[in-house]
């Protein structure tokens, strides 16, 4: 096979010719439809249109519904993104032609109010198909919050009530409040499968509470820690309810000294004991002295990242009352060195098994103490540099030998250029 | 008949270990050292008045050194390949040397000059004397491929010889019987420039912290080993607020003009480390700051678009922020938090900040707070900065905005934090921002949260005399970890719970390349386990081991021996943030699952469909860089030219 390729010069088009090598000559407008779709399949998009133009089978091909099941609406503005936009022309098309193809939909969307409105205005354009996924997705800052609420409810429920089988919802960072909740739960809640609303800050737990009582089905769940209740913990796990995968808890601070509250430790049991593999992922950013509420009893939770510093005393509380714990990351800490809380978290953090420390000290012995005590089960190690104060025992070169024998695999910690 | 030579000066500046200056005097009957400056371009260029001045310094001091050997430095005001033939002719020109420049830019030109002077039948001798080692050796024995790990990068140098000895410095011996003929208005015509004639506004220029040239270097040297060997420390200093100031033994702008030779800082190290430490072998650790400069020029070396987001297939594409206002608060030092405040301030009064404040006003600029892309604050430090450098520039910023490099992304320095930990009383604050000098070290890091009573007991109202923080950072670092995190994932294809997981782990076997596991381990350890994501996966590994694939697959190992690595990793990184990765999912119930998802369009069968699909997509990217490359050949600016 001989593969030939010709440019006009403009940048513009590629023109891929294949020949057949060796005696027969192969027709490739003649590729069987599946064939093609196979390798349409592979191509981007862009690529695809290229081909399209080929012949009238192409063509055809390029059309084919399958190809059209998932699609990913990028909204860019030139003056906010450096990323190029979806073209307006192909979303015009792809509403007139294969709106009714479409399942799995996301969009992307850049800083600006505009583009946000964009993605709504297609939203509400979405009415004769049937999604199984949608994300709205900002890559920047969160701009669907600036659309007006109105225009973005409109917009969303007009998907909640065209398409009865979503399974998957994406909508952090944006205005969805209780009542289009409640549409959601009216028309999807035998199909929904996974919800992803961090920093929603339009609904109010006895919203989300009422999803949880009604989709039965749901596996998957991202929330902030203020939606959080024991009454939603006892629903997910009510008898009705399937096994809860994973749910993840942001835990942020909206101004500094917030308040707050608790969690009772029975519904965390309850939790366990109805889905006993779950995954409790929580991601703190708090000021310091906000963490009084946190960790004063056992938590089931399996992944925790510390945005911000945090004490030696709250991690000395993880070591204690986190047993579940599968992976730890403390972005910062303050100047003493965390020597006791990693022992401590090594002896009662059995399946520890990822650590990332940023602005912390350990000494090198008491770290070599904590990867040795983890040993080989320690899969991710990510530790800066300045992290490891030499003391008697070991200097920064002696360390990686050390802390790679004990890992059984070559080992060093993360380095910064010094430029 | 003995030859005429020019020395051409661009970097390198000094009369120490030059070994294409030696050259150019060796058995010659005249030699003339020309330095090419164009006033036009000065004055429009993006480099700022410090490194201007910096520049002019040096020059002046080269040329004061010419003259104790009874030269001078010739200044050429125009453009080289405008000028050089008319020299090679007025001065009977035979031969012409000088230091190789490894930038692509760099390199681009000199073709060029090399190819005038060979049609003038000027002999060209070029000598690298900018880095320790030659680059392209390190390419070579990393299989063609420039290493994208630091480690890896060391354990090839580790493979090399040393560096070479420094040359002699240039003296009346080795000049011998070559002059440098010099005219009665060699001044007027050939002088070095003020900054006034370059069009700058010098009135109230505060006075050089960091002053330029060759003298001042080679002082500088003995102070930074005197030190040193007096704490007989050899280990990275500790961080302390002392070291954000301006030290007098600081030395990175000099190694950028050339003014302090690489090695000969890197021998009086090994020198000083023998015999304090009596005889044992000094550690790589000991270069560290020359090693990460020869890093950075090694990967840059030949990529024209390594400062560039777009069309370079290192750089991950990552959905920065345009916003001209948010960047512009924080070059001028603007942004409501002290702590970047005043090193912006620091930078650009005295064109130097130490690189832990680096790294803290890359990262809030970036991944941690604004989401501004790398390339505006490169052009920021580029205008500011004495030591920045093209390649050295570029690479750290893509290091610490976490676009290359396989950096774990989940540290953000945070902007009251950090600098507190450093300098706990704010003394570094209070001197670059003497407005917020009456707060009480409590305060002085977040003086927005002082109590009234306490901003106007410090005379200074936040909000009034000086801006309200710009970020909330909790906020922001919420959703920017998300993002790096999203952009991660679909690049690694991990789609598991794991944030550290989602950047491919720099674990190395001992060839300190990235695969120390074997196919079916990485399968496991990645939880997605299609021929699509091991695709992806293993281009992303195997960029890290510099294309020495040990446990990738017939796919990977096909490409990259046509010489298709790159370019499947620019479909790879360009894809994974656009349609292409997620159409490839097609049938997996939840893209954004937190769960690992099967691709149920992939079995088996499919395996030649997916050969046959990449090699289309990779004649067709390496079609569209050939297009692109041409329409964008990088345009020679001023700012590149010395």
């Amino acid at each position: 096979m001989l593969l030939t390729t010709h440019s006009d010069g403009s940048g513009g088009s590629v023109l891929l010719e294949v020949r057949g090598g060796g005696s027969a000559d192969c027709d490739w407008a003649r590729l069987p439809q599946e064939l093609l779709l196979h390798i349409f399949q592979y191509l981007p998009l862009l690529d695809r249109a290229y081909a399209s133009q080929v012949c009238r089978g192409w063509n055809q091909a390029f059309h084919m519904p399958e190809l059209w099941r998932c699609f990913e609406f990028e909204l860019n503005q030139p003056a906010s993104s450096y990323l190029k936009a979806t073209h307006p022309d192909l979303i015009k098309q792809i509403i007139k032609r294969h709106s009714n193809h479409l399942q799995y939909v996301s969009f992307k969307v850049d800083s600006s109010t505009e583009s946000a409105e964009a993605a709504c205005d297609i939203l509400s354009q979405l009415v004769n198909c049937s999604l199984k996924t949608l994300g709205l997705i900002s890559t920047a800052r969160p701009s669907f919050m600036e659309v007006p609420k109105s225009h973005f409810i409109s917009a969303l429920t007009v998907v909640f009530v065209n398409s009865k089988s979503l399974s998957s919802l994406k909508i952090d960072d944006t205005p969805v409040d209780d009542p289009s909740l409640k549409v959601l739960v009216a028309n999807n809640s035998d199909t929904l499968k996974l919800l992803k609303m961090s920093s929603c800050p339009h609904v109010s737990p006895a919203g989300i509470l009422c999803v949880a009582d009604q989709c039965h089905g749901l596996r998957e769940l991202a929330l902030n820690y203020h939606l959080l209740s024991d009454e939603l913990l006892l629903a997910l796990s009510s008898e009705r309810h399937v096994h809860l995968e994973h749910l993840r808890i942001d835990v942020v601070s909206e101004n500094p000294g917030q308040h707050f509250h608790t969690i009772k430790k029975s519904s965390w049991d309850a939790m366990v004991r109805h889905s006993p593999k779950f995954n409790l992922v929580m991601y703190f950013f708090l000021y310091e002295d906000e963490f009084g509420p946190f960790f004063n009893d056992e938590i089931p939770v399996t992944h925790l990242y510390f945005g911000r510093s945090v004490s030696k005393e709250v991690l000395g509380r993880v070591g204690l009352h986190c047993p579940r714990l599968v992976e730890l990351v403390v972005c910062a800490n303050g100047l003493r060195p965390l020597d006791e809380e990693l022992i401590r978290i090594a002896k009662h953090c059995t399946q520890l098994s990822a650590i990332g420390l940023g602005e912390c000290e350990v000494s090198c012995s008491a770290f070599v103490e904590f990867v040795k005590m983890c040993g080989r089960r320690l899969s991710q190690l990510s530790i800066m540099e300045e992290v490891l104060i030499p003391d008697h025992k070991y200097s920064l070169d002696e360390i990686h030998w050390e802390v790679s024998k004990h890992l059984g695999r070559v080992w060093f910690p993360d380095m910064m250029p010094t430029w | 008949m003995a030859p005429n030579s020019i020395h051409w000066f661009r970097k390198g500046l000094r009369l120490h270990d030059n070994p294409a200056l030696r050259e150019a005097v060796r058995g010659a009957d005249t030699v003339r050292c020309v330095y090419f400056l164009d006033p036009w371009f000065a004055g429009s260029s993006n480099v700022g008045v410090s490194r201007w001045r910096f520049l002019l310094q040096c020059l002046e001091d080269l040329d004061a050194n010419l003259r104790k050997l009874n030269s001078r430095l010739f200044v050429i005001r125009g453009q080289p390949a405008n000028v050089f033939p008319r020299l090679f002719k007025e001065w009977k020109i035979s031969r012409l040397t000088f230091e190789y420049d490894s930038e692509p830019y760099g390199k681009e030109r000199d073709a060029a000059i090399k190819k005038l002077a060979m049609e003038a039948g000027v002999e060209v001798i070029v000598k690298i004397s900018h880095t320790l080692y030659d680059l392209d050796r390190i390419i070579e024995l990393n299989g063609g491929q420039p290493p994208l790990t630091y480690k890896r990068f060391q354990t090839l140098i580790s493979r090399l010889d040393p560096p070479e000895m420094p040359v002699e410095t240039l003296s009346d011996t080795l000049m011998g019987r070559c002059v440098t003929p010099i005219s009665e208005d060699h001044g007027d015509k050939y002088g070095v420039p003020s900054l006034e004639e370059l069009g700058f506004d010098t009135e109230g220029l505060p006075s050089a912290v960091w002053p330029g040239g060759e003298t001042k270097a080679l002082t500088r040297i003995e102070r930074h080993l005197e030190r040193k060997a007096w704490v007989a420390n050899f280990e990275r200093p500790r961080m302390n607020a002392n070291s954000l100031l301006a030290s007098p033994t600081g030395l990175s702008p000099y190694l950028r003009f050339g003014c302090l030779s690489c090695r000969l800082f890197y021998f009086k190290l090994t020198d000083l480390y023998r015999k304090v430490k009596k005889n044992s072998s000094p550690p790589l650790s000991l270069y560290g700051q020359l090693l990460w400069r020869e890093f950075f020029y090694t990967a840059a070396t030949n990529n024209p678009r390594f400062d560039k987001m777009e069309g370079n297939p290192i750089c991950v594409r990552i959905p920065w922020d345009k916003n001209p206002e948010a960047l512009a608060k924080w070059a001028e030092g603007k942004t409501g938090f002290p702590w970047i405040d005043a090193i912006m301030t620091q930078l650009r009064q005295e064109g130097w900040i130490h690189h832990l404040a680096r790294h803290a006003v890359a990262c809030f600029l970036t991944r941690g707070d604004l989401w501004i892309s790398w390339e505006e604050g490169m052009k920021v430090f580029e205008e500011l900065l004495l030591d920045a450098d093209w390649s050295v520039n570029a690479g750290s910023w893509m290091w610490l905005s976490c676009s290359s490099f396989f950096q774990q992304f989940f540290h953000c320095y945070c902007p009251v934090g950090f600098g507190r930990r450093t300098d706990p009383n704010g003394d570094f604050i209070r001197r670059y921002l003497p407005v917020l000098r009456g707060f009480p070290a409590k305060y002085i890091y977040d003086p927005w949260n002082a109590p009234e009573s306490v901003q106007a007991a410090a005379k200074c109202i936040i909000g009034v005399h000086y801006p309200k923080p710009m970020v909330h950072h909790a906020e922001a670092s919420r959703l920017n970890i998300e993002r790096m995190k999203q952009i991660y994932q679909q690049l690694s294809r991990y789609r598991g719970l794991g944030l550290l997981a989602s950047v491919p782990s720099t674990n190395g076997n001992g060839n300190g390349g990235m695969i120390a596991y074997s196919p079916g381990e990485q399968q496991q350890s990645g939880t997605n386990n299609n021929t699509n994501n091991s695709h992806c996966r293993n281009h992303f590994v195997q960029m890290t081991s510099g294309g020495s694939s040990s446990g990738t697959k017939t796919v990977s190992c096909l490409l990259s021996h046509s010489g298709f690595a790159v370019l499947c990793l620019t479909t790879c990184f360009s894809c994974a943030c656009s349609l292409t990765c997620d159409g490839r999912q097609v049938g997996c119930d939840h893209p954004w699952s937190l769960v690992s998802g099967g691709n149920p369009w992939c079995g088996p069968s499919s395996r030649l469909m997916v050969l046959l699909a990449r090699f289309l997509i990779s004649m067709a990217s390496l079609i569209q860089r050939r297009l692109f490359q041409r329409g964008h050949r990088n345009q020679p600016t001023a700012d590149q030219t010395f």
